[in-house]
């Protein structure tokens, strides 16, 4: 096992540096001139070319490339253009709000979409089950944003249970502005989730090893339990995986419509400010969130399924 | 094999039917059924080899299924050691399926892939609460010697076996919980040759070691004639004759038995007592829509007209042979050949 996280490990590393290499030439390629973005449109030429030899801009781009490597290993991303804070700092003080609300919304998620799931295949072709099939097509067709505004509509303003903005305070205070985005996004979760179980069970329902199962006079609740969820669950952790790292590179929409700090908010207002430092550790932070999740995924795949299970 | 105990009657099946309801339009309205099995009636004694032969799709296996509610019959009477087998009642088959061990077909996928060859024998054990855990453990380990495995072969995983090596861990798993009676599915057509009498043989060891009754479901007849001692040959969902092996091997009496033995490949084509070859027209019809009278009167070569009218009721050749032929009932001699 370590052996196999070990080498999982060792491939990841020229994942890694391809992915940084491909952003950093990416943001060189753009147009506009980062120092012209700093400085405004009307700056005289001499400002803007000693601010360029200043940020090493006039350097060969291998250099500078090499020098963003270095960098980079140090976990240094430079200051940001905007603030002049240093870009660490700002991954660091909304990696953790992002963070927050991806795992209690994936925790959602699962706590309605799976159940439900078992339930719908359980039950296939009835009522609750159609029914079921029903919320979560709707669940998927409604557009995030729009169901957000809903929810803050109706969570916060008829009634107005849970706050519309920010994080809050304390430990208590961050939960309780948690509640309302992750739920949120949970219910936006479930929905694929509940469409991915349902699909993955029925087709282990009917698998010859089941009806063993049941010729073994394993009571059906166990045969459900113990033989079919656990046999379906590997395309469900891969979804859960693929959504974990969609929701960590930001949960954009949704930290934009309850006006949450966290990495998307941040991104995207790089990208606007043409903040060349703080995008590029926004991107550098993702590939590493996505190679690391990539990662785990693989790990709970050998734990379920012991055909994968390295030897 | 057991010849003292044959007048014991382990199961006692009556008038057994399975029909698939066909369903049509958006209300689902009952438009016909697949009667996939159709009135089947037998007897099973103890420590006897029963077998229930016939072509695809002719219900063999649906038959076997409904036994221990694997699949749930549409009506009949099932008794089991004397009791009669509530279907509705989960307590009832719960214990029915632990004294009617079923062995499937493709052992291939009848192991749960995910489970270690211990957890797999173990679990009935574990879920009836057979004993502590060095005791299920113990006996998981003599049932993997029983069936000719090692012990290693515990920790392994099913696609770390081979076809055979499967199989055998689908014995062990049947017999972990020292049933009475065995359905084995055609439990040897998913194997090689060479294996498959490994496996027969095993079969036979266990039978007299523990006094076992087996329902042996097969289309291969040499594989029947090897093991049997009672044969009941199917034709679309119902039984046409039962008797015993020597009665249906040497002097079968329905047309269909008739066609179905002397397709049986012979190990010398040339010799004297080779059998003529009766080759059906035809595919068997369609359960949903059975031929009026015999079910086989559109493909037999010797109808008659009462053939077409009426199906022929199961008539006594003998004690224990039967037929359900308009010819035998009417004392024509039937011979095809």
């Amino acid at each position: 096992m370590i052996k196999f996280i070990i080498r999982r490990l060792l491939i990841a590393i020229p994942t890694i540096l391809l992915t940084i290499t491909i952003i950093f030439f990416g943001l060189r390629i753009l147009p506009g001139d980062p120092a012209v973005a700093m400085l405004g449109p009307e700056a005289s030429p001499e400002a803007v070319e000693a601010l360029r030899e200043q940020m090493g801009l006039n350097e060969p781009l291998i250099q500078q490339y090499l020098a963003f490597l270095m960098d980079i290993v140090q976990g240094d991303f430079g200051d940001s253009l905007i603030s002049g804070q240093s870009v660490s700092t700002q991954l660091f003080t909304n990696f953790p709000n992002t963070l927050l609300l991806a795992f209690t919304s994936i925790f959602f998620g699962c706590l309605i979409g799976i159940p439900l799931g078992i339930v719908s295949a359980r039950k296939r072709d009835t009522v609750p089950d159609s029914s079921i099939r029903i919320v979560a097509l709707l669940g998927i067709s409604v557009p995030p944003f729009l169901f957000g505004i809903f929810m803050i509509l109706i969570f916060s303003l008829m009634f107005p249970i849970f706050p519309s903005m920010g994080t809050g305070e304390g430990f208590w205070g961050q939960l309780y502005h948690l509640l309302l985005p992750s739920i949120t996004l949970g219910l936006i979760l479930s929905a694929a989730l509940i469409r991915f179980t349902r699909s993955s069970m029925l087709d282990e329902i009917n698998r010859e090893y089941i009806r063993t199962a049941r010729a073994k006079g394993v009571p059906e609740k166990l045969v459900i339990y113990k033989h079919v969820l656990r046999n379906s669950l590997i395309p469900v952790v891969t979804m859960i995986g693929l959504y974990i790292t969609s929701l960590l590179s930001g949960a954009v929409l949704i930290e934009t419509i309850f006006t949450r700090p966290g990495l998307g908010t941040l991104a995207i207002d790089a990208i606007t400010n043409r903040d060349f430092p703080v995008l590029q550790g926004c991107l550098v932070l993702f590939t590493l969130v996505v190679q690391i999740v990539n990662l785990l995924v693989d790990i709970s795949y050998s734990f379920i399924d012991p055909k994968i299970r390295p030897s | 094999m057991a010849q003292n105990d044959m007048n014991n009657t382990l199961l006692k099946v009556k008038d057994l039917k399975k029909h698939y309801p066909i369903k049509k339009g958006i209300l689902g309205g009952e438009i016909g059924a697949i009667k996939a099995v159709d009135g089947v009636s037998f007897e099973v004694k103890r420590g006897e080899t029963f077998s229930i032969v016939g072509e695809s799709g002719c219900g063999k296996t649906t038959t076997g299924m409904c036994l221990n509610n694997l699949i749930e019959p549409t009506s009949g009477e099932i008794y089991f050691n004397d009791k009669q087998v509530s279907f509705r009642q989960k307590k009832d088959f719960q214990e029915v399926r632990k004294n009617m061990q079923v062995i499937f077909q493709d052992p291939y996928s009848s192991l749960n892939p995910k489970h270690s060859i211990q957890r797999i024998i173990s679990e009935p054990l574990v879920i009836n609460k057979m004993g502590t855990k060095s005791e299920i453990e113990d006996r998981v380990q003599s049932l993997i010697r029983l069936v000719g495995l090692d012990s290693y072969h515990l920790n392994r995983y099913p696609h770390e076996l081979s076809g055979g090596q499967k199989q055998r861990v689908g014995i062990a798993r049947a017999l972990a919980l020292n049933p009475d009676l065995i359905i084995c599915d055609e439990p040897v057509s998913a194997l090689d040759v060479s294996i498959q009498s490994q496996i027969l043989n095993l079969f036979e060891e266990l039978q007299e070691k523990f006094n076992l009754t087996y329902i042996f479901i097969s289309h291969d007849l040499s594989v029947v004639e090897h093991i049997s001692d009672r044969v009941a040959v199917m034709y679309l969902g119902k039984i046409v004759e039962q008797g015993t092996r020597e009665e249906i091997f040497n002097d079968p009496k329905h047309p269909y038995t008739q066609a179905l033995l002397s397709s049986v490949p012979v190990a010398k084509p040339k010799s004297k007592n080779n059998r003529t070859r009766i080759v059906l027209e035809g595919d068997p019809p369609s359960p949903q829509n059975p031929p009026s009278g015999c079910h086989f009167h559109e493909r037999c070569p010797v109808k008659i007209e009462a053939c077409k009218k009426a199906y022929p009721d199961m008539r006594e050749v003998n004690n224990l042979h039967k037929v359900a032929c308009h010819l035998v009932s009417e004392n024509l001699s039937i011979t095809t050949q």
